[in-house]
């Protein structure tokens, strides 16, 4: 029997009876729908946690002191970790493929100006920090490379601090006061906005050395090191090791990369994605009862036809495949309407909120179809294993 | 042709066991018309079901043109009835949803055969049933002796050597079913071996050669040489 007569034969009795159809047809296309909606929403906030994450770009490394991977807190000053310097900061420059090196503490001061004041978050880093992070430098300059050791007291603000304390005044040359000590204004950023709910306007830069001092700490809270994009990233990693084992004679420090810190971030927005999809599969599972039920009532009612067709000579095996291709057919335009009604839903959305990221891919879309249709193939294969099974002497009688 | 020999069939109802065929033995030559007579329940349907391979005998052989019919398999059979058997049911057993003509090619449809050559023979058996401008009504704007006419198309495209009939005017009136009665004696005079059930003795002796059934026994068999120039068929 050719394809294009099983359709056509299904089809048929698809369209005799309309209401049914649409009814069985809704049911899947709302599974569909939901599953599509939540992943697109799933993953859209997927992309959108890993944009907010690579923007920095993917080739840093970042270095904390302490060894995470032992679970023991640190023992104050019993503690036998050292700190680490800016000395070593220094010393990881020499590292292949190094593009930058930044050295990080951070911290909150009050910084005045001549006539106001206001509390903000104090960033002591390397003159590369721009260069690192990839950040714009607005008016002015950044820090200048200075002796590391005793670097000038310059400050860059950020563009949201500027403007607080300054207005529309020119900043530039400004003395100012952080924590109680004097700096002199060189510079002011562009506007970077929030990235993951840090206000990076909100600040003020000073050279790292000095904010070692005003928050009287004599340890980095991290080094973060840029590699060249395509390097080998384990060949840094181990170079890295080297140099801090052989200042600091055992390995007090913890390295994590950006890969890392994805693979992480990645695995865990796998899961929030798949659990969406898993509460919108509950609705499809519906669907898929529906077909059941309205292709079990479709072999009954139709008991005669199928003994009809037995006397006509047809095949078992044609009788599963017609009744096999009806429960497809329902599922697969279900499929169609539910990823229809789920991407626009989902674009819709996205315009009356349109902080809520989307994103629809393709790959998730022909999964969707594939699933609907191996949900007919299922919720349809019982009802018409029975059809094909029927005696047809007993199937004709039955009228 | 056809050759029955010991046949028995019996059915389990409940703990009792019903013997709807008792030993039959029958032999139908090629081109034969045979009337089965009989009141309800004498087995004859269940004759025309084993005849037709739609049923298998409890014991007994059933040689079709010299092949035991009775050990093929289910595909085989399938394949016998489609290509050398044709039926014809008391309430024409068309699908509601095809029209005239696609009911007509369903059995060439399961056959795998090409559209164009479906509709060309469809068309053919359509006209000389006198049906050409009913080829897309549907069944359920077709009168009754239509339908049956549909059906006789539809039993004779895959042109069968045997075509079985099951109270093919059971559901009809006098002057249609008359008509249709005319139609598969025409198809008979052709050479298709007819066979036709009947509880109606008005139809049953048109046929040369009536059987009685009683009790799932053959009671008689006569062959008739002068029952050929019926015409009329009083209600």
């Amino acid at each position: 029997m050719l394809t294009r007569d099983f359709i056509h034969l299904a089809s048929s009795s698809i369209l005799s009876q309309r209401l049914r159809a649409s009814l069985t047809i809704l049911g899947i296309a709302i599974g569909i729908m939901a599953v599509v909606l939540l992943t697109s929403i799933g993953e859209g906030i997927h992309r959108f946690v890993l944009s907010e994450f690579t923007q920095f770009g993917s080739s840093i490394i970042g270095i904390n002191p302490g060894k995470a991977t032992t679970h023991g807190t640190s023992v104050g000053i019993f503690g036998t970790e050292r700190p680490l310097t800016i000395d070593d900061a220094e010393a990881l420059r020499r590292i292949p493929y190094t593009l930058s090196v930044v050295s990080l503490v951070q911290g909150n001061a009050e910084v005045e100006a001549d006539k106001r004041q206001r509390r903000t978050t104090v960033y002591g880093v390397s003159p590369d920090f721009p260069a690192a992070f990839s950040l714009e430098v607005g008016i002015g300059k950044f820090l200048p490379k200075d002796n590391p050791q005793a670097p000038r007291a310059f400050a860059v603000l950020g563009s949201k601090l500027r403007s607080e304390l300054f207005g529309s005044e020119n900043p530039l040359g400004k003395k100012i006061r952080i924590g109680g000590a004097r700096y002199r204004v060189i510079g002011s950023m562009e506007s970077k906005g929030q990235v993951l709910g840090f206000d990076l306007d909100d600040t003020i830069y000073i050279p790292t050395n000095r904010a070692l001092e005003m928050f009287n700490r004599d340890s980095l809270m991290e080094i973060d090191l840029v590699y060249e994009e395509g390097a080998p990233e384990k060949e840094v990693v181990e170079h890295i090791k080297r140099i801090l084992q052989a200042r600091h004679g055992r390995e007090d420090f913890t390295i994590t990369t950006q890969q890392q810190m994805l693979d992480v971030l990645g695995s865990v927005l796998n899961v929030l994605t798949f659990s969406v999809a898993a509460l919108g599969s509950i609705s499809l599972l519906v669907g898929g009862v529906g077909i059941f039920s309205i292709m079990t009532i479709a072999v009954q009612e139709r008991t005669p036809e199928v003994g009809l067709l037995g006397a006509l000579g047809a095949q078992r095996k044609q009788i599963l495949g017609l009744f096999l291709s009806e429960a497809v057919i329902l599922a697969a335009i279900g499929g169609l309407a539910g990823l229809v009604l789920g991407i626009g839903g989902a674009q819709l959305l996205h315009l009356l909120i349109p902080a809520l990221p989307v994103h629809t891919p393709w790959s998730y879309v022909l999964l969707a179809e594939a699933i609907a249709v191996i949900l007919g193939l299922v919720a349809g294969v019982m009802p018409a294993m029975r059809a094909a099974r029927m005696d047809p002497v007993e199937a004709l009688r039955s009228e | 042709m056809i050759q029955l020999k010991g046949i028995h069939r019996t059915f389990q109802v409940g703990d009792q066991e019903v013997h709807a065929l008792n030993e039959i033995n029958l032999n139908v030559s090629p081109g034969e018309y045979l009337s089965i007579m009989g009141p309800s329940g004498s087995g004859k349907s269940t004759l025309l079901n084993l005849l037709g391979l739609l049923d298998r005998p409890t014991s007994g052989t059933y040689l079709l043109n010299n092949q035991d019919v009775t050990v093929l398999s289910d595909f085989e059979q399938a394949k016998t009835r489609r290509n050398k058997i044709g039926f014809v049911f008391q309430f024409f057993q068309l699908l509601p949803r095809l029209t005239a003509q696609e009911n007509v090619e369903l059995p060439m449809m399961l056959d795998g055969i090409a559209p164009n050559e479906r509709s060309q023979r469809a068309t053919e058996v359509l006209d000389a049933m006198g049906l050409s401008d009913r080829r897309h009504h549907r069944p359920d704007q077709l009168s009754g002796g239509q339908r049956q006419r549909v059906a006789i198309a539809r039993a004779t495209i895959m042109e069968p050597a045997i075509l079985l009939a099951d109270e093919p005017t059971g559901n009809l009136d006098s002057k249609s079913g008359l008509d249709v009665i005319k139609i598969l004696e025409q198809l008979n005079n052709k050479g298709l071996t007819l066979i036709i059930v009947t509880h109606d003795p008005e139809i049953g002796v048109r046929a040369k050669r009536h059987i009685h059934m009683i009790d799932g026994k053959i009671v008689e068999s006569r062959t008739d040489t002068i029952a050929e120039t019926k015409d009329s068929l009083p209600s």
